[in-house]
């Protein structure tokens, strides 16, 4: 049988750049959750994204999601050295803008929010694009990214020299280009597979 | 420790400080190493044949222009018993197919402003009957994800299916471009870091 492709439900498209919260509508069937085995919640990894149609889409794939999510999550959750959280937002984010991928760069926006404090900074970067000035610092992170996202990559021996000018040190800038090729392949799933959505008004 | 797809590519030997620092990241290390084994040597090939996946490989890596990432799936697809034509057939598409990204569309409102156009890839007739019309179909689609994913929508989705995709099928192949999409960019960026030491 040919699967088919979804037409989205009526819905609110967002056409800004947000740190809002926002709903991911499927353009192909999620497996049902009463589906799901074993193997499937292997994939899922935390349990609780069963509810979530993104990755209800992706785990048809379950060994491929599994080892996806677990990259991301040590790429931007683990403690230990490197870049602070903030700033690997800050790439992600950023990544996201240069792509185009207004649901990610929501998500990520809040988080470089977060944990900068930096709000207005985060907010210039979703307003008006990675050519914004933020500060020298965060200027080479973005710098960085683009360069990174470009195809070709145009990343080189200069980016690498700005990021250590702004104090970066080697697993800093190695978790940069971590942070910002990985939201290469999670921007790529979020735009193609599905569209954004403004949540509805309670 | 196995040998890791990532350092390989990039130079990194064991006992370097770059090898140290990756380690550091052990969890994304050793699972961007098990998402590459997941995604060419899959547990099912119902939905997406290895040789498939292994001549979409080679076609990203011809859009990215990175010689090391060329050799790499050149020789995948030679050993995956290719047919002998698709060597030239994908450098061909590649060729035709090359440009910079990322482009695309925004929805239409105040990003507007920041539409930027750029080819939409079509495969030639040629190609197109050597390689089948599915895998024609998936580098059409496989250019639009690397060059302007914002461009994406149910359209393209339609065109696979059309070719003989399931949505399984689907989610596979963009796994596949997107993660090839991360690792290409680990490996360059790596590459740039180990040639200028601090």
């Amino acid at each position: 049988m040919t699967d088919k492709v979804l037409i989205v439900p009526l819905h609110v498209e967002p056409v800004v750049f947000t740190r809002d919260m926002l709903d991911w509508l499927p353009w192909l069937e999620p497996m049902a959750e009463q589906d799901l085995t074993a193997r499937h919640m292997a994939g899922l990894v935390d349990a609780a994204r069963a509810k979530s149609a993104y990755f209800r889409l992706l785990v048809r794939d379950p060994e491929v999601l599994e080892h996806r999510t677990k990259t991301d999550k040590d790429i931007f959750y683990n403690p230990e050295a490197g870049l602070p959280r903030a700033e690997r937002e800050l790439a992600a984010a950023a990544t996201s803008r240069f792509n185009g991928c207004i649901y990610c760069a929501s998500v990520h926006a809040r988080f470089a929010a977060t944990y900068s404090k930096r709000v207005e900074d985060v907010d210039r970067l979703l307003d008006k694009g990675v050519g914004t000035d933020l500060d020298a610092r965060w200027n080479a992170i973005v710098a960085a990214s683009v360069a990174l996202t470009s195809t070709p990559i145009t990343f080189g021996p200069e980016h690498v020299d700005a990021l250590r000018k702004v104090g970066l040190d080697e697993a800093s800038i190695v978790d940069v280009i971590n942070a910002a090729s990985f939201f290469n392949w999670a921007n790529r799933l979020m735009l193609s597979l599905g569209e954004p959505a403004a949540p509805e008004k309670a | 420790m196995m040998s890791d797809v990532i350092d390989t590519l990039a130079g990194i030997e064991p006992g370097s400080p770059l090898e140290a620092i990756r380690n550091g990241r052990l969890q994304a290390r050793t699972h961007a190493q098990a998402s590459y084994d997941s995604l060419f040597k899959p547990l099912s090939e119902a939905d997406a044949s290895t040789l498939e996946r292994i001549a979409i490989a080679c076609f990203v890596a011809g859009l990215h222009g990175r010689p090391e990432m060329e050799a790499f799936y050149g020789t995948a697809l030679a050993e995956a018993g290719a047919p002998a034509a698709w060597k030239g057939v994908i450098a061909a598409a590649v060729k035709a197919a090359k440009g910079q990204g990322p482009y695309g569309h925004y929805p239409k409102g105040p990003l507007s402003a920041e539409d930027k156009a750029g080819p939409v890839f079509k495969i030639d007739a040629a190609e197109r009957s050597a390689l089948g019309a599915r895998l024609a179909a998936a580098f059409e689609h496989t250019h639009m994800l690397v060059f302007h994913p914002r461009d994406a929508a149910p359209t393209y989705l339609q065109m696979l299916v059309d070719a003989g995709w399931s949505a399984t099928g689907i989610v596979v192949i963009s796994q596949l471009v997107a993660f090839l999409s991360y690792q290409i960019r680990v490996v360059a960026g790596l590459r740039v870091l180990k040639a200028r030491p601090a």
